[in-house]
């Protein structure tokens, strides 16, 4: 992990300067559920190893040949790029966070990096799994608009570089469970009723036998804090992109559906349940003095359902997003601007989420409500 | 958590708690603090838990067919696949497609590609391979002193290479 003897990240700077737009779909009902939208494409340089099997001069040079190519694209300009022997710990774990790198690739060294994009929609790993892994997420539930920014980055990228590729078993990857499209969509899911039911080992288990993996958060083997989770595609091969994104939006809908009716549900009745949950989240956020990264995400993950259920006002959920954020431990170091130990990340976690909440009005509990499940 | 799991190995009070996912399965092993310094876990970064694993399972057979195929362009063996669970190199789809297949199709919802295709790179590529054949076959007419061939040629490349140009300079400007 990071150490706190880290020096202040100068590479990254621009990105956490650069205020994102704030989510315009945020109000969009199915926005209260499904907080982004992402799409991978997992690519390969034809004529070089794979890079967990190149050697390192190898590496290099499709790092080299990569990264001229990406910043070349019209997406990338006044982005920013990286090898992973230059960046900082505390850099790869506030990249990290802002899930525009992976674990995987934050353990790499030389010949392996990124190109990020400076509004951070587009991010592409170099000498990750693949050579390529070409990442496009934005805000709310829209895979349309993903996939069309996605897909023209790619092309552009074919522009320079081959690309493995056979007719019959499509984008050749290093792991053949991403052969064929070499796309993952997914879509991050706030889903907080279910989770106070006990409905998601269900939720899991339905859907795992569609062909749709459930992860964390953090993706492979990370918990679902916050009720957060990301649903996306298991396979790759023997279906189009159209096709796949179709099968997994109906999935996605489906979860948004279950996800409505149990807030009714629970609403109707346990509503005392229901508001001492999110009465007690609004107070831990306003008051606490020391808050665990897990517990801001609990509280805030309670505050937002708040939100949806009107208890609370509309503005704060792209506010809530952001704290989900920037909660997050490498994301408190960089903002203390200097050493601190996590004991005292906590207490500066706690006064963060003080200062956000202090002018929030405490929660209105009424049961009656708009349904979520009406089109707006 | 943790003080009621038993070492995995000789059921003393589990003090360390390991878990590795190791192609995409999750392996969790609780170890006494004895056993844990007998298996040299010490640093649990530095060592995998896989070969643990292994030992506490008994050695795993080896598969006689294990080492039969080898990709011929990055060496890549089959039983560098068992282990890695991933390829070396592109080529090594053609090589291995005895064993793949039934994975593919376990795996997949079909075993063809029916998605995007590289387009511009695929008619790059075979307007490259056309260049190199003509350049050739120029070469070869010139020595053999079939001197018209060679100008039908010379007139082919020279079209085959302005094609290639403007489209390389469209994709550039696109």
């Amino acid at each position: 992990m990071m150490s706190p003897k880290d020096p202040h990240p100068m590479l990254i700077a621009p990105l956490l300067e650069h205020t994102a737009p704030e989510p315009t779909e945020s109000s969009a009902p199915k926005s209260s559920v499904v907080l982004s939208t992402r799409m991978r494409f997992a690519r390969n340089l034809a004529r070089f190893p794979f890079p967990g099997w190149a050697k390192e001069p190898q590496r290099r040079d499709v790092f080299a040949a990569c990264v001229s190519a990406i910043a070349g694209s019209k997406e990338m300009k006044k982005g920013i790029s990286g090898e992973m022997s230059d960046v900082t710990e505390l850099e790869k774990q506030i990249l990290f966070e802002r899930h525009l790198i992976s674990r995987d690739l934050m353990g790499m060294k030389t010949g392996s990096g990124f190109v990020i994009s400076r509004d951070q929609a587009c991010a592409v790993m170099i000498n990750e799994e693949d050579h390529l892994r070409i990442q496009v997420i934005k805000p709310g539930f829209n895979f349309r608009r993903v996939w069309t920014a996605i897909n023209s980055i790619d092309t552009q990228l074919e522009d320079s570089l081959d690309f493995a590729f056979s007719p019959t078993l499509g984008y050749l990857t290093a792991c053949p469970t991403n052969v064929g499209t070499g796309m993952r969509a997914s879509a991050m899911m706030h889903l907080p009723a279910l989770v106070i039911a006990g409905q998601m080992d269900k939720v899991v288990r339905a859907v795992n036998q569609l062909g749709i993996a459930v992860r964390g958060l953090f993706g492979e083997g990370s918990d679902a804090t916050g009720s957060i989770f990301q649903i996306s595609n298991q396979t790759t091969l023997g279906e189009s992109e159209e096709e796949i994104l179709k099968r997994l939006t109906a999935v996605l809908n489906t979860v948004i559906e279950q996800e409505s009716n149990m807030r009714e549900h629970l609403l109707e009745k346990e509503p005392a349940k229901i508001f001492d949950k999110i009465g007690r989240a609004y107070g831990i956020l306003r008051g606490a003095y020391v808050l665990s990264s897990s517990e801001a995400m609990n509280t805030l993950s309670l505050v937002r359902l708040g939100v949806d259920m009107q208890m609370l006002p509309p503005e704060l959920r792209p506010a809530v997003d952001r704290l989900f954020m920037e909660c997050q431990p490498g994301h408190i170091q960089y903002a203390a601007k200097r050493s601190i130990e996590s004991g005292e990340r906590d207490i500066l976690r706690a006064a963060l989420l003080r200062s956000e909440f202090e002018k929030v009005a405490p929660p209105a509990f009424t049961t009656h409500h708009d349904h979520p499940n009406e089109p707006s | 958590m943790g003080n009621s799991l038993k070492c995995d190995l000789c059921g003393k009070p589990a003090t360390v708690h390991l878990t590795q996912i190791v192609n995409n399965q999750i392996h969790k092993l609780d170890l006494c603090e004895e056993c844990a310094a007998a298996k040299g876990v010490t640093d649990p970064t530095g060592f995998s838990l896989a070969d643990l694993l292994v030992k506490t399972a008994g050695p795993a057979t080896p598969d006689p067919s294990a080492t039969q195929l080898v990709c011929e362009h990055c060496g890549f063996s089959q039983a560098d696949f068992k282990k890695l669970g991933r390829l070396g190199c592109p080529a090594c789809y053609e090589r291995f497609r005895p064993i793949l297949e039934p994975v593919l199709a376990n795996m997949h919802k079909g075993v063809t590609h029916v998605g995007k295709v590289p387009a511009r790179s695929i008619e790059r590529r075979s307007i490259q391979e056309k260049i190199s054949r003509l350049e050739e076959q120029l070469q070869a007419a010139i020595k053999a002193e079939r001197y018209e061939d060679a100008a039908h040629l010379r007139d082919e490349l020279a079209s085959t290479r302005a094609t290639f140009e403007i489209r390389s300079r469209a994709a550039a400007t696109s």
